[in-house]
């Protein structure tokens, strides 16, 4: 396997709320290798979003140290991981977070404005089939052609990893085949190292490695040495 | 589109944002228009009328000291001009004569100047608007000022006749004129300028002479002093060398008439800009919280997103900061062309009411630079809250939607009241509990609507209040004959054979200065029969007064300036007495609205000035059939000085004031109704955007439409009911600081609120309020309930 882009080492993460603490994650170690595609899997609060946070730069461990290509994340002040997000992480969330009031062309040039290399936003559109609803808001378009748009966007700046919480969480097996079969393209044509987290047991199969999340841990990672074709999943 | 495309993708969608929150945003963009606009009229009047005077003072050389002496030789002349520290000096004759108009029955008051026979004035040259200067050597040639000329359609070549030291005469207008002496031109006995009653003419100095007997002599001195003078020092030497002569003594250009009363117009002015506007720009700064705070809630995840691409905190801030700007800067558009406008309003009002050869309302460019940095200022420090939020928002948390709002249990009185009132009033009480210093500051903001509209309308009560007290309590005579020099007690007997007169009460009007340690104001005390009927002395409470034997009478004002009550000893210089110094004590304080009153009996105020008994006066009550007698007496009769008419001042007056109400009050109401759309309106949009889910959730339940969007109308009924007793509060603050700021030597006006004005305040706020509520009501009625559930919020 190539080599590591993002490690975690004993990442915990406690929320206080008032008098209650939370215990979002226990400690995980994990490694994402280079052009990879990993799966989180497991149930909602187990813990797989706040890792997710915690590596794109959204959020900061109690405890513990993510590294990204070796440099520890937690030295980074505000800017730097303004800069951070903006070079080398793209997002893609459950419930697409497309501005309303910008088109979808306009969501995309959203990032490509200001990342360093990015590609045109007409062509992020294009590697995800939407070439021809450029001019459409987000309130004219379906859930599967928003989250594709939300896929353009975050990979339009060439990121090296692509970050995507539940990004079928919100949508129909039809639709959610199409955009998985987006973020596959992505991994493949440009090698950018995907983690995609979901609570569907059936996507699994699509990545090169899995791991479950259980109240804060990792209890089980395996390596999937016959992925499918997204075309195949269903649920 | 096309224009679309030079823009950022922020900025794209900042136009968009403008786009869809355009109502909100014009709403508290007038809010602060009308900051502008006061600022903008208010300054700019205020700039205009200080620069128009100080321009026409200089160009026509207005004069620093004013004395004037009974009749002084010439050869005095050059002992004044020769004071250290004076630069130019004028000594002329000045005398006060009776007019008669054709075709106008009752007689006007007139002032009569001598110009020099050869050259222009040293001092308080005239500005000639139309015709020419009389010609020496030419009896009756005159010019006449431009306000009675106006009020009487005289132009060049038109004539009115004068009662000229006994003599009826014939006086031909060469010429119109304005003169920096009387701007403001205002009658002896007048209340406020009577333009047709009151003429100030001008004749060469060789006629005046000889119709006054005053050759080489003069009664009026005006100087002009050095810089670095000390006026005080000159006045003092002019007072000792005008003494044997009569002097009475100098004034400072800060006392004199005209001046004086520009003086309190400009301080108006000035106090205009910095009341008004800030409460509007404080409004505004609130309702640009109110939406900012809303707008950022309600992007959040936008916000979060925008963090997660990798736009850092300051562009971020930046964007929000921009729709802030954009939303001043319509204010400051509309405010400052309202401003403008209403300013070049203002300055004709001014051009009507003072006499000026020009008057420019100077459109300053720094005055739309300090409105739009006080604007675009109190937007942002309106939005700091906000956007310090977006700022500390850490995008993990921006990402996810807020945690659900938390209502406290209503408190023990109130939640008794749970059980009566219907469970949308319950609703609506926990909203505003939630969020106290918003429902507040709302509140706040209508009752500044309410208070604004006291403030407009207090002004008429006390105005009816003060005419009421003036000239039907106090001054009931139907005119006041002043007599040229001070008379025998004969005279009184000739006023009681005057057609129709009724009945006739002397009066004596004795200058002085009066004194209390440092504090000293120069006034007139007036002598009274103790029996007086026509003039009554009111107390503090206007209670008819008795006049004591003897001790003075102080207005309020003069014992308050003087620090001066019941009990002390004032020493009095009586200035046409050679200045004799005397004490008198101060027997009680009294009402009066207009100038530093002092009044005394008669009789002692004869003793204190030991010369006799010398009148200067009588007021008479006359029968109203007898009335054009009686003026056709007048205009023949050469021992009157004036003759002021109550009957036209009570007109006037009232004419006056309700030109100027009528304006201001209908810029209050807009005013008002402008800050009371603005918070209402916001308000509703806002609770409706938070509430939306609610809403549609009752109406799901099925409830009506009406009982649904009840629980937005009474937050807003409650919010507007509370409003009410702060804004009669803060009205009754903002008249007693008009009045405050009103308070001046010239005249003072009582803090009379009636009842009905809170009533029509609260009444106009409320109907405002209904109709805003209304606008918003009709959306809760268009939500798309499938639409709303769906949304996240």
């Amino acid at each position: 396997m190539a080599e590591s882009v993002f490690s975690a080492r004993g990442v915990t993460k406690v929320y206080r709320t008032g008098d209650v603490e939370v215990w979002a994650l226990r400690g995980v170690d994990l490694d994402l290798y280079e052009g990879e595609m990993a799966v989180l899997l497991g149930p909602s609060g187990s813990g797989k979003s706040t890792l997710l946070n915690i590596m794109g730069g959204l959020d900061k461990p109690t405890d513990g140290e993510v590294y990204f290509r070796g440099e520890a994340l937690g030295g980074y002040g505000e800017s730097r991981l303004t800069r951070f997000r903006r070079d080398h992480v793209g997002f893609v969330f459950q419930f697409y977070n497309l501005v309303p009031s910008l088109t979808a062309w306009e969501n995309v040039a959203l990032v490509t404005e200001i990342a360093r290399n990015p590609m045109k936003p007409e062509e992020a559109l294009a590697l995800v089939d939407l070439d021809d609803r450029m001019e459409h808001f987000p309130a004219q378009m379906s859930g599967g052609e928003q989250q594709r748009v939300a896929i353009a966007r975050a990979i339009a700046k060439r990121p090296e990893v692509l970050l995507c919480d539940e990004p079928t969480g919100a949508l129909d097996s039809k639709t959610g085949v199409i955009v998985l079969e987006a973020l596959a393209r992505v991994n493949e044509e440009l090698g950018t190292t995907t983690a995609i987290i979901t609570h569907n047991a059936g996507i699994r199969k699509i990545a090169h490695r899995v791991f479950s999340f259980h109240d804060g841990r990792i209890v089980e990672s395996v390596e999937n040495t016959q992925r499918i074709k997204p075309s195949e999943v269903s649920w | 589109m096309n224009l679309m495309a030079h823009l950022t993708i922020l900025d794209r969608k900042l136009v968009r944002d403008l786009g869809r929150l355009w109502a909100q945003i014009l709403a508290v963009a007038l809010v602060m228009a009308c900051g502008v606009a006061t600022l903008v009229l208010s300054l700019g009047a205020y700039r205009s009328l200080e620069e128009t005077r100080a321009t026409f003072y200089d160009r026509y050389r207005f004069a620093d000291v004013f004395a004037s002496a009974e009749r002084a030789p010439m050869r005095l002349a050059d002992r004044i001009a020769n004071i250290p520290g004076v630069a130019r000096s004028q000594f002329r004759i000045v005398r006060s004569v009776v007019i008669d108009v054709e075709g106008m029955r009752e007689p006007a008051s007139g002032i009569a100047v001598s110009l020099p026979d050869h050259g222009e004035p040293a001092l308080n040259r005239l500005y000639v608007r139309s015709g020419r200067l009389p010609l020496p050597g030419r009896q009756n040639e005159i010019a006449v000022i431009e306000s009675f000329a106006k009020a009487h359609g005289f132009g060049p070549g038109d004539a009115f006749s004068a009662i000229l030291n006994g003599r009826k005469q014939k006086l031909t207008i060469t010429g119109v004129v304005l003169s920096p002496e009387y701007v403001y031109a205002i009658g002896p006995g007048d209340i406020v300028p009577t333009p047709s009653r009151f003429a100030v003419f001008f004749m060469p100095r060789s006629a005046l002479e000889g119709l006054f007997d005053m050759d080489g002599a003069f009664n009026d001195v005006a100087l002009s002093l050095r810089s670095g003078a000390q006026t005080q020092d000159v006045m003092d030497r002019v007072d000792r060398l005008l003494e044997p002569f009569g002097g009475r003594a100098a004034r400072a250009r800060k006392d004199q008439t005209s001046n004086a009363f520009l003086d309190s117009e400009l301080t108006e002015l000035k106090a205009m800009a910095f009341v008004i506007p800030p409460i509007f720009l404080f409004v505004a700064a609130f309702l640009v919280n109110m939406i900012l705070s809303r707008l950022i809630a309600l992007e959040r995840e936008q916000i979060g997103l925008l963090k997660a691409v990798g736009y850092g905190r300051m562009p971020i801030a930046w964007h929000y900061s921009k729709l802030v700007i954009a939303m001043a800067f319509v204010g400051l558009a509309i405010g400052s062309a309202a401003g403008a406008w209403l300013g070049r309003g203002m300055a004709e009002l001014y051009s009507k009411f003072f006499s000026f050869p020009f008057l420019v309302f100077r459109e300053s460019p720094d005055l739309y630079a300090i409105a739009g940095f006080v604007t675009v200022g109190a937007a942002l420090a309106g939005a700091a809250r906000a956007i310090f939020a977006i700022v500390a928002l850490p995008p993990a948390v921006a990402m996810r939607p807020p945690a659900p709002v938390r209502y406290r249990r209503l408190p023990g009185a109130a939640n008794m009241l749970k059980s009566v009132v219907s469970p949308t009033t319950t609703m609506a009480m926990r909203h505003l509990m939630r969020w106290p210093l918003r429902a507040g500051l709302t509140t706040l903001g209508i009752s500044f609507s309410v208070a604004l509209l006291v403030t407009a309308w207090f002004s008429t009560g006390s105005i009816n209040f003060m005419i009421e007290t003036l000239f039907y309590r106090a001054e009931r005579q139907d005119a006041t004959i002043a007599f040229f020099d001070r008379k025998a007690p004969s005279a009184l007997d000739d006023a009681r054979h005057l057609p129709g007169t009724i009945r006739a009460e002397p009066f004596r009007q004795e200058p002085a200065i009066l004194r209390n340690g440092q504090y000293e104001r120069q006034i007139s005390i007036e002598g009274l029969p103790p029996d007086s009927d026509l003039t009554k002395v009111l107390d503090i409470d206007l209670n008819h007064v008795t006049l004591p034997s003897g001790g003075l009478l102080l207005s309020e004002r003069v014992a308050d300036v003087l620090h001066l009550r019941p009990g002390d000893m004032a020493t009095l210089e009586l200035i046409a007495q050679n200045h004799r110094v005397v004490q008198a004590p101060v027997s009680a304080v009294v009402q009066s609205y207009i100038g530093l009153s002092v009044y005394m009996d008669l009789d002692a105020l004869h003793r204190l000035a030991g010369d006799g008994e010398r009148l200067s006066g009588v007021r008479v009550s006359v029968d109203a059939n007898a009335l054009p007698a009686l003026y056709r007496t007048i205009k023949e009769t050469p021992a009157v000085g004036s003759i002021s008419l109550l009957d036209n001042s009570r007109l006037q007056f009232r004419r006056t004031i309700e030109d100027n109400i009528t304006i201001m009050t209908t810029v209050y109401i807009v005013l008002a109704v402008i800050i009371t759309f603005g918070v209402i309106y916001n308000s509703a949009r806002i609770q409706l955007a938070e509430h939306a889910r609610e809403l549609a959730s009752l109406r799901v339940l099925g409830f009506t439409r009406g009982e649904a969007s009840s629980v937005l109308l009474i937050e807003l009924a409650i919010l507007i009911a509370l409003a009410q007793p702060l804004g009669w509060i803060l009205g009754y603050g903002f008249s007693w600081s008009v009045v405050q700021g009103f308070d001046s030597d010239l005249f003072r006006i009582p803090l009379v609120i009636e009842p009905s004005t809170f009533a029509k305040a609260s009444l106009v706020v409320m109907a405002a309020g209904i109709v805003s509520s209304l606008i918003v009501r009709r959306r809760v009625d268009r939500l798309d309930l499938v639409r709303v559930l769906k949304t996240r919020e």
